[in-house]
């Protein structure tokens, strides 16, 4: 996937155009996100950079059909994502996400076989838990509880439980941020050879600008709104990062 | 307010919904408490004013005639304080509108000055010493018709009919419970007391210069069965039938019967109610501790002290335990007044103070907090010792093992879902048995109310639908020849009569006596019938007795054992006589043998003392008109009559008995379902957001937490119905008494209703955390651990 076009083809999966997002907590109403346009070609690895509050989470969040957009239109592939209802949110996000947090969030009460197993108990066209574990280097944990994991390889279960369904985009949210930096980097080595093998595109919120560097483009995102979009000329290896 | 009081105040208002559960629960308990505990206390306390302002008397003796000059004699037995003789007569009472005749007691008030069983009067006055046409009738009575002074009544006492009027309504401490012989519960509109001079009613009775009533209060200290044996040896040639003390007093004996059940009303539920509280208490503030370990361990950082987490926590514990205290005692309050209401109504106290004592509310008090502070301190004590460090820390995932099914192998046909339920439960075998002894707890509470309908409902059937099936009773004023059945039998609409004959008898087997009356029956009685437990017919065989099973079990003799029988009237003979078997009878405890043998025995012809009648109901004012110009008859009984009196009485206790049941078992149910369901949603909000992120529908991730309720009440429930048959079976043995014995029958129904019960309290509990379910925060869960 080196060789993927850094200019954008001819059809996004992700088409979002003058994305707002308020928020009305009570006496005051926040701008999260400012009218932010934004693509995700099919295969491509994008991170997104920002500090705190500049609304990469709510953006992140719309996309994956936790939230709702306040204005402008979200596409996704010919779905219009604003006008879903919570239902066909719930499909959407069964059959097309595949999410990884930053605190795993395993079912501590099911194997590392068993949470892949929940969700491709309920996929349409899902690869055995199994495949998907061995892909993220843990055939030889299928059945330790998430208590008898470490935090990495916690993190890599999710990464197994969020591609099994074979989702058309992975996102992240600050995968990294609860590990240190050498289990780290073990997680998205995960990352970036299930972007390269199964081709979902795949977007990595995090504010550690050296993590850019595994990423086909570079989106910042300032105040709301997406400020510059760098592609990256050469995609480097996760092993090669360092913080 | 300090801050970590205004903390109390949030927190206690973030669980509002819990809290309130385990308040309901808590009031539950403490109102059962003071309910039962403060109508007790007014009974007892009520009950000894009266006896001492009444002059309820210590020593009791019926006998048959006996003149007015042994009175002497018996007032010179030591012990001995007041003694006063007195006519006592059957009577009939015929009253301007209502159809059907009343049986009576009439009772001659004293010569002189009354010394003992003083009348409270609740309206007009005595009979005038003069006049032989007024009397004074029981208030249960005129309320029952209200009747007023004035109202005219035609009394027959042995055939001699004489118009009265009342001029008064009183009660008195002998007649608090007030029961016409041979019947279970009062009958107010049935059955009532004629206090009248002692002239009239002497000269009717034909017991002119005699008494065959005694009555007698003892000096302070003296020995009641000295006293008991010296008046036997006194009365018993007079026809005495034996002198009993108070605890023998009718009246008396259900009161203590009414005693004792309240004194475990008030200590079995109270119990119950107060466990599970303490056990809801327990889930509850663990869950809050643990989610606010990172606040402890922040506030110990600051240098609070341990006993100043233990302390907030248990004040939050107090603070709960005090609701539930403040509604369970006014709940208690109200309902033991309601409670005296009934007792007014049923028993007929002069008056009942009602009274809450502040020692029933201190020992609620006590009650609670104990079993509150039990329920909490140990998991309060724990949380407040942890390391500031370690608490600081997030919490490492629960640990899960593989469950028991998966071993057994059958967890492969599982899903993940069905998997965590299952986990789940099996990770805190604790938290799950308690959980499903509290739901099971309820469910047996609620098969406990059906169980007093359903063996009450079995005790009328058994007694009055099989065993008894005539149409009318006729009791005679004294024995006479069987002949006067052929004057029944040709009463218009009587088709059949039955002669039968009582005669009071001392039972002996080893040690062992008992006083009660031997009945003599025809042996294949179309109208009376004996039976088994099993309702099966016995035969009366030609020699030997047959006697309640319960009697036997007094006199400890089995089939086969040869029982000494005393007669106390007639000849007084004297006979060994095989048992030959047992009747299960519920209400009362009789003897009875073939009727010719029982007047071999007395060595008597043809004689009886009442007579089972089957007639054309249709004309039974006729019958009745009919039999009480008959000087002969002291009174009649209809069966279908005392049939409905006894549901009309029956029917408004058990009704409002199962509709308080029900309101406090479900109350248990809600509390212990809701809290679980609240707490397991609390805990696992994270994981099932988790799983709608991941693409899990609402009502898929509702199966997971609701699954897990489902599983837990559907093995509560059969649990329930065991703890309800045991706890039932805990009240009818106690109550096995002589005046009645309550069987252990609790019909498909009673199970079917309270499974009905828990599972709407399930399923509106499921409702109120479903709709918590639809509306977890998928974007919080994103974000920093809880």
């Amino acid at each position: 996937m080196g060789g993927m076009p850094v200019e954008a083809p001819a059809t996004s999966i992700f088409t979002a155009r003058g994305v707002t997002k308020i928020y009305d907590m009570g006496q005051v109403q926040v701008h999260a996100l400012r009218g932010c346009d934004f693509d995700l070609y099919p295969g491509e690895l994008i991170v997104l950079l920002g500090p705190s509050g500049s609304g990469k989470s709510t953006l992140f969040n719309i996309l994956g059909g936790l939230d709702r957009a306040s204005g402008g239109t979200v596409n996704f592939k010919d779905h219009d994502l604003t006008k879903a209802t919570e239902k066909e949110l719930t499909r959407y996000r069964r059959e097309h996400v595949g999410f990884v947090f930053q605190f795993y969030n395993l079912i501590p009460s099911l194997t590392a076989r068993e949470n892949v197993a929940a969700v491709t108990e309920i996929a349409s066209n899902p690869m055995r838990p199994e495949e998907a574990l061995e892909l993220v280097g843990l055939g030889d944990r299928l059945d330790h509880f998430p208590s008898q994991l470490s935090g990495g390889q916690q993190q890599r279960v999710a990464i197994a439980r969020a591609i099994a369904k074979r989702p058309d985009v992975l996102l992240c949210d600050e995968p990294t941020g609860a590990l240190d930096s050498e289990t780290g980097i073990v997680v998205l080595e995960a990352i970036d050879r299930v972007n390269r093998e199964l081709g979902s595109a795949t977007a990595l919120i995090t504010h550690n600008v050296d993590i850019a560097h595994m990423a086909d483009r570079v989106i910042h995102m300032t105040n709301g709104r997406v400020s510059s979009v760098e592609p990256n000329a050469h995609r480097v290896n996760p092993r090669e990062l360092h913080w | 307010m300090r801050a970590l009081d205004k903390k109390l105040f949030r927190d206690l208002w973030s669980l509002k919904g819990q809290v309130a559960a385990i308040s309901f629960v808590l009031a539950a308990g403490v109102a059962t408490y003071v309910m039962a505990a403060s109508s007790l206390d007014s009974l007892r306390l009520t009950q000894s004013q009266l006896y001492a302002e009444f002059r309820f008397p210590d020593v009791f003796g019926n006998l048959k005639r006996a003149p007015v000059s042994l009175v002497q004699r018996i007032a010179a037995i030591p012990g001995i304080r007041d003694v006063e003789p007195r006519v006592v007569a059957p009577a009939t009472v015929e009253l301007e509108g209502y159809g059907f005749p009343v049986n009576g007691q009439a009772v001659a008030l004293p010569h002189r000055e009354p010394l003992l069983n003083l009348l409270h009067l609740r309206q007009g006055r005595l009979p005038e010493p003069t006049t032989d046409r007024e009397v004074v009738v029981s208030d249960g009575f005129a309320m029952a018709h209200k009747l007023d002074t004035g109202t005219d009544l035609l009394v027959t006492i042995a055939g001699h009919q004489r118009r009265l009027t009342v001029v008064g309504v009183a009660s008195t401490p002998e007649f608090i419970y007030q029961l016409a012989p041979g019947s279970v519960i009062p009958d107010f509109a049935n059955y009532c007391i004629l206090w009248m001079n002692p002239r009239p009613l002497e000269a009717a009775y034909n017991m002119t210069g005699a008494f065959n009533q005694v009555a007698a209060r003892l000096e302070r200290g003296a020995s009641l069965k000295e006293v008991i044996d010296r008046l036997d040896d006194l009365l018993e040639p007079y026809g005495g039938l034996g002198a009993y003390g108070r605890k023998d007093q009718m009246s008396h004996r259900y009161l203590d019967n009414e005693f004792r059940e309240l004194g475990e009303m008030a200590t079995l539920f109270p119990l119950i109610f107060l466990s599970v509280a303490a056990f809801l208490l327990n889930v509850v503030l663990t869950r809050l501790m643990a989610t606010q370990r990172g606040q402890i361990a922040t506030l110990k950082a600051f240098g609070y002290p341990d006993s100043a987490i233990v302390f907030h926590f248990l004040k939050l514990t107090v603070l709960i335990v005090i609701a539930g205290l403040a509604m369970g005692i006014g709940a208690g309050t109200w309902l033991g007044m309601r409670l005296a209401e009934i007792y007014l109504d049923y028993f007929r106290f002069p008056y009942l103070h009602y009274a809450v004592r502040p020692g029933v509310v201190f020992y609620s008090f006590l009650f609670s907090v104990f079993s509150a502070t039990a329920g909490t301190i140990f998991s309060v004590l724990r949380s407040a010792r942890e390391s500031p460090a370690v608490a600081m820390q997030p919490a490492a995932p629960g640990r899960y093992r593989i469950s028991i099914f998966a071993r057994l192998g059958v967890e492969r046909w599982f899903s993940q879902p069905t998997r965590m339920i299952i986990r789940n439960l099996e990770r805190r075998p604790l938290k799950s048995f308690f959980s499903i002894i509290g739901v099971a707890m309820s469910t047996g509470i609620l098969v406990l109310g059906g169980f007093y309908r359903d063996a009450i409902d079995f005790m009328v059937f058994a007694q009055l639908r099989r065993a008894h099936i005539e149409d009318l009773a006729v009791t005679f004023v004294v024995p006479v020849s069987g002949r006067a059945l052929g004057s029944l039998q040709s009463l218009p609409g009587v088709t059949y009569a039955e002669p039968t004959r009582s005669v009071a008898a001392r039972l002996r087997f080893q040690h062992r006596t008992y006083r009660t009356s031997l009945q003599g029956m025809l042996p294949d009685g179309a109208l009376r019938r004996l039976m088994d437990r099993n309702l099966h017919v016995i035969d009366l065989p030609a020699d030997g007795i047959v006697m309640t099973d319960y009697l036997a079990n007094i006199l400890g003799a089995k089939p086969g054992d040869v029982i000494t029988v005393e007669l106390l009237e007639g000849n007084r003979a004297v006979r060994e006589l095989p048992l030959a078997g047992v009747v299960g009878e519920y209400v009362g405890v009789n003897a009875y043998m073939r009727l010719d043998s029982l007047n071999r025995f007395l060595r008597e012809g043809n004689v009886v003392t009442g007579a089972f009648l089957s007639a054309d109901m249709q004309r039974e004012s006729v019958i009745n008109t009919k039999l009480q110009k008959m000087p002969a008859v002291a009174g009649t009984a209809a069966r279908m009559r005392v049939l409905r009196n006894f549901y009309d009485t029956m029917a408004e206790q058990m009704l409002t008995f199962a509709f308080f049941n029900t309101i406090l078992a479900s109350t248990i149910s809600v509390g212990v379902i809701y809290n679980m369901a609240r707490i397991t949603l609390s805990e696992r909000a994270r994981e099932l957001a988790s799983l709608r992120v991941l693409g899990y529908t609402r009502g898929e991730v509702s199966y997971i937490l609701l699954g897990e309720l489902a599983l837990l009440v559907f093995l509560a429930l059969p649990a329930g119905f065991g703890i309800g048959y045991l706890l039932a079976g805990v009240l009818a043995s106690r109550a096995q008494t002589e005046l009645f014995r309550v069987p252990l029958i609790i019909n498909a129904g009673t199970y079917a209703f309270a499974a009905l019960m828990v599972v709407t309290a399930t399923a509106l509990s499921a409702l109120i955390v479903r709709r918590r379910i639809d509306h977890l925060d998928l974007v919080e869960v994103l974000k920093a651990r809880e």
